[in-house]
Order: structure tokens, then sequence, then C-alpha cells
């Protein structure tokens, strides 16, 4: 026992290197994509441009930050697709009838109100998060197309379709929203007992319980601080357009994860952070805009971004491996 | 479903060693066990006092046929699922497929383009598979990172157009999706055979037994001498090549497909193998179940689709169905309705 620890001492300053350099290979990532294509295309190393990633990436990046939340805690949420819908469709529909902000806020409730019933259930139930979200993802696209009838909304109020194009001293709006949140979330989980019980909840179910932490509504909460951010995902998403279809935020689930396992959260549960999933949806955003510069087929987009996550998945077994070693477990 | 919960309720309560609860306890056990059937059978009961059509011989064949494509995939993630992974690229390797021997029928012909399609189907489960079992990656994002790039390969191979077979009367493709055999449609044939098969593999082969042992427990697999990563190869060729039987009844059912045919089925799917009672952790499951819970899904689409509801309604049965189904599983091993926790 003791000798581990001694172990652990003498590689705690290796390790640190090389946590900084091999934890979040995403960055890393980024950085290369950044010089390879601001030297293989003249458009892309321009300030306007950096700020289209943050805006185009918004949608993808509010939902990621919640599931960084709910992958960490052990659990997966794949009903944020279709949540972004609800709140999307709810948002702009009854507009008419309540005004923008009383609707956007309905919108965003939802939201709130389907993924605290998500972590419910998964609490409740001890039903696996998977299949509870699952169950979800169908169930409430099933409400959007009750509540919508298969049609579209538009907004009438053009002031809704100005919010997602303005912009507040020279950053677009939603930029500094998706920024504002992220900062926000990573607060949470860095500097509150909320985010530390997030990561022992994750680490080690049975051990929180015993060690007292009031499981079950952590779960809650950041289910529905998910649900939330989806919601906000969904307003944002059809402030862009200025209208909503019951067909929205079909597949996002799968981007946003995406975003949140190339930022090193492990599925497993216990390990993540905000920063790293940050980085994992900076690095989509600049791989479809450069490849987009680029003229790229968006066909083959797909396949990039394919073999990109496994390549990641893959040095990320490898580096931690070799971590393991190195600890001498 | 809600009198057996309460019943469930009641017998943990009032839970006394004595001889008139063994029988009570009895009838739960096969109701803890058999749930699924009995929800089967209830939503059968159900459907068929409401909708005089529901229960016709013409509307169940019908169904079994419609549910016959998403139900010998079902099968192949079966396999997977209690091998402890999870496939999610099913649904784009069925765009792939489908979209592969309906494009290659008219420039090659029938036969080889069946062959090629099964061959490119076995590539990747293969790919799925090294990855998975033999590189040890976790499976969800493996499939999902498939899944991505099987639809890219898709649309890049057919550049975004649909495709369909020209001359569609003069050749024997269409057996596999419109033709009969004994009055019963092609389709039905082989989801019930393979699912007969499939169940005879993991009842009475070693082979089966081996993929029960590397999902219920890995370890002890390995230390028993079980090729743990030759299993969990195997399983995604399984996977894969039930992926294009599907594949082969769709292309032969419509004769054309469309891109991205396959989008979406593959937790449509999970939903099946799940709500048959397979557990997600892997080292438990059925291949009939797994036809049971399709067949559920499909018959609760077509019961509320003759009650006159929008076709959207059904997504909210099957939201509760599922989750009740599993939560009704594991309250039974449980022996409590909620967490303690």
């Amino acid at each position: 026992m003791s000798s581990t620890v001694k172990k652990i001492k003498k590689t705690s300053m290796l390790k640190k290197l090389k946590k900084i350099t091999f934890e979040q290979p995403i960055w890393l990532f980024i950085l290369l994509c950044v010089i390879g294509f601001s030297f293989s295309s003249e458009y892309f190393f321009d300030l306007n441009n950096f700020k289209n990633i943050l805006v185009q990436t918004s949608t993808i990046g509010l939902i990621a930050l919640g599931l960084t939340l709910v992958m960490i805690n052990g659990n997966i949420d794949l009903s944020v697709g279709a949540i972004v819908a609800l709140s999307a469709c709810l948002a702009v529909d009854l507009q008419a009838d309540f005004g923008m902000f009383p609707a956007i806020i309905i919108g965003l409730i939802s939201g709130v109100v389907l993924g605290a019933l998500n972590g419910l259930i998964v609490w409740k139930t001890g039903v696996d998060a998977f299949i509870v979200t699952l169950g979800a993802m169908i169930g409430i696209r099933g409400l959007v197309f009750v509540y919508t009838e298969e049609q579209s909304f538009f907004a009438n109020d053009f002031a809704f379709s100005d919010m997602g194009s303005s912009s507040i001293a020279g950053i677009p709006t939603l930029a500094l929203i998706l920024v504002g949140f992220a900062i926000l979330v990573h607060f949470i989980l860095a500097y509150t007992i909320h985010g530390r019980n997030t990561y022992a909840v994750g680490g080690n179910r049975q051990a929180s319980i015993d060690a007292g932490i009031r499981v079950g509504p952590n779960i809650v909460i950041n289910f529905a601080i998910c649900g939330f951010l989806a919601a906000l995902a969904g307003v944002t998403l059809s402030s862009q357009m200025g209208a909503a279809t019951p067909n929205l935020g079909r597949d996002f689930e799968l981007w946003a994860i995406t975003a949140v396992v190339l930022g090193g959260t492990k599925l497993t549960g216990g390990v993540g952070s905000i920063v790293g999933t940050f980085g994992g949806v900076i690095a989509i955003g600049i791989l479809r805009n450069g490849m987009n510069l680029l003229q790229v087929p968006s066909f083959y987009v797909l396949v990039i971004m394919g073999v990109i996550l496994i390549t990641v998945l893959f040095f990320d077994r490898q580096v931690n491996m070799r971590l393991e070693k190195e600890v001498g477990r | 479903m809600v009198l057996t919960m309460t019943k469930l309720k009641n017998e943990h309560g009032l839970s006394k060693p004595n001889e008139e609860n063994r029988l009570a306890r009895a009838a739960l056990n096969i109701f803890a066990r058999q749930g699924i059937l009995i929800v089967f059978v209830i939503f059968l009961i159900g459907f068929s006092l409401f909708s005089e059509r529901f229960f016709s011989a013409d509307n169940v064949i019908a169904v079994i046929r419609q549910a016959s494509i998403i139900g010998v995939i079902a099968l192949g993630v079966t396999i997977v699922v209690i091998g402890g992974n999870l496939d999610l690229s099913v649904g784009s390797l069925l765009s792939c497929c489908t979209v592969l021997v309906v494009d290659l029928h008219d420039i090659l012909g029938p036969f080889q383009a069946v062959v090629i399609m099964f061959c490119a189907a076995l590539v990747i489960g293969a790919i799925n598979g090294y990855l998975i079992g033999y590189l040890k990656l976790n499976s969800l994002i493996v499939t999902l990172g498939m899944l991505s790039a099987i639809q890219g390969i898709t649309l890049i191979y057919t550049g975004g157009q649909n495709v369909d077979i020209q001359n569609q009367s003069d050749t024997w493709f269409t057996f596999f999706g419109r033709d009969y055999l004994l009055g019963i449609p092609v389709p039905i044939f082989i989801f019930i055979g393979l699912g007969i098969i499939t169940e005879i593999v993991l009842r009475t082969t070693s082979y089966g037994r081996k993929i029960f042992s590397v999902g219920g427990n890995p370890t002890a697999a390995i230390f028993s001498g079980i090729k743990k990563n030759k299993i969990v190869f195997s399983t995604y060729l399984i996977s894969a090549f039930a992926t294009a039987c599907g594949a082969l009844i769709l292309g032969s059912r419509v004769m054309g497909s469309q891109n991205n045919v396959g989008q979406g089925y593959e937790l449509l799917v999970l939903a099946g193998v799940i709500l048959g009672g397979t557990s997600l952790i892997g080292g438990s499951g059925s291949a009939i179940r797994t036809i049971i819970g399709v067949l559920i899904l499909s018959f609760i689409q077509n019961g509320l689709l003759l009650l006159s509801y929008p076709y959207y309604v059904q997504w909210l049965v099957t939201w509760a169905v599922i989750i009740l189904a599993v939560w009704f599983d594991i309250a039974s091993t449980r022996g409590r309705l909620f967490t303690s926790y």
C-alpha cells in the first residue's frame, strides 16, 4: 500500500507533465488544424471567420456542455436532440400568444422539466440512463409532433431573428452565450460542491452513496441542467433561422457525444472537464469550417469526422495505458 | 402492467415465508420472467377488442412482414449486446448495403450484387470487430464513428442521388422481398428462420455459451480459456451479416433506395432488443424474446394506426413501454420497485 503511494509521489511530476500534454490532446489537434487550414485557405485565419465558427458551433456546443455533466456523472442523455426540437417549436409558436420572452422561457422550462424527468426516472427506477433517454428520445420527438401536428412555425416577430444575428461589442450574441455558459458550467463543475459530487458519483456510485452524498438529486440536477442547455440550444438555433420545424435536432445527440468524447470525457464517468469539451466542440467547428472553405464535399466530412473520432479514442487509450503503467497499477 | 406492479408492491410489503405466499410468489416469478410476453398478449387482446381488422390474418402477416427488416437486424444486434457491446452502425450499414445491392444489380447482375453486398458488410463488420475486439476500444464510440463514416461513404458512392432498379419485372431478385412461399411472404421466413437459428446457436452450441460468458464476466471468460477477442470480433461479423440480410429484404422489396434509408434504424433496433429483455450490460438475452420485442413495437404501431391515431402517437406509447418494461424487469430481480438511495 505505502509503496504504491511512494511510487505515485515519485512519478507525480512526470505525470503532471504528461497530463497537460496528453489528457487533452484535442487542443494540440486544434492547433495543428488551425495551422494547416491557415496555410491552405486564405479565408480561414480571419477574425470574422473565427466568430463565424463560434456561432456555427453554438448549438452543438451548448448541448455538449450539459452532456458533459451527465456523462461525468456516469450517465448519458440521448434525448437532447428531441428537446432541441421541442423547445424551438414552443419558443417560436407561442410568441404569437404570449410575446417573445415568455415564449422563450416556456421553451427553456420544457427542457428543464423533461431533463429532470429523465433524471428522476434514472434515479428512482434504476434503469440504465441509456435506455431511459433512448425511450425519451423517441417519446419526446412524439411530443413535438403531437404539439406541432407536423407543421413548421416561423416567428412573426423579427426581434427574435434579429437576436440571433445581433452582436454585442462586435462579438455575436450566440458566441457570447456559448462562451458565457461554458464559463458558468466550468465554474459549477470545478468549484462547487455539486461539481465535486458529480465527479464522485460518476467515479464510484456505491462509494458516493456510502459517503452520504445525495446521489439521486445530484443526478436529477445534472439531467435538468442538460435539458436546460439543450432547450437553450433549441432557442438559439431557431433564432438563427427565425423558424422551427418538428424534425429539428435529429442526430444532434450523436454530434454532441462526439464533441464530449473528443474532449476527453470518459463514458464510464468520473473523468472529464468543460475545457476539454469546449476543445472538442471547437475542433468539430474548425474541421467543418475549414473543410467547407477548402470546398471538400460535405460527404467526405462525415467520413473524416468518424475516422477522427475513432483515432482520438485509440490514442487516448494508448496514452492511458502508458500512464497506468507508470503509476504502477 | 399496473396490476402486476401493485401486486409486486403488495408482495414485497407482506413478504412472509408461509405456504400461501409460495404460490403467489411462483405466480409473480412467472410474471417477472415472462413479463414482456404478458404485455404482448395484453396489447394483442386490447387492440383486437377495439379494431376488428387488427387480428385478421392479412393484418398480422403484413405487420410481421414490415417488422422483418428491423427484426433481422435486431437478431444480430442481440448477439452483440449479449457479448457486452453495442452496435450503432447498423443503421448506416443498412443504407450502405441497400444502396450497393440495388445499384450493382443493374450493373453486374443480381447474383454478383448480392455477393458483393455481403462481402462489403462483412468487411465493415470486421473493422468494427477488430477495433472493439482486438484494440478493445469502447464500442459505443467506435460504432458511432462508423455510423458517421459509413453514411459518408454511402453518400460519396451515390453522389447524393437515389438509386433504383430499372427493369423490375424479369429478375429473381424480387424473391427476397416480394414473393410468397405457401402463402406466406418470404421476409417472414427469413426473419423467423434466422431467429430460430440464432436461438439454437445461443442455447445449444458452445459458441453460444461463450458469447454469454464473455458478456457476463469477461475476466472469468478469459481465465477459463475463452478467446474473448475472437468472440467479440465474431459477434460484429454476425451483426453485419444480419444487417446485410435486412438490406437484402429492403432492397428487394422496394427495388430502389434512398441513400439515407437506414437513418435512425440503429436506435429502433436497439429499442426492440431492449424491450426483449436483453440486458445492455451483457451476459443475458434471447433471440426469441428479441423477436417478441420487435413485434410488440410493430403491433403497437399498427394497432394505433388502425385505431386512427396519427402515426407519431406510437412514439409516445413506445417511450412508456420501453421504460416500464425494463423497470419491471429490474424491479423483479431487485425485489422492490424503487432504488434504495
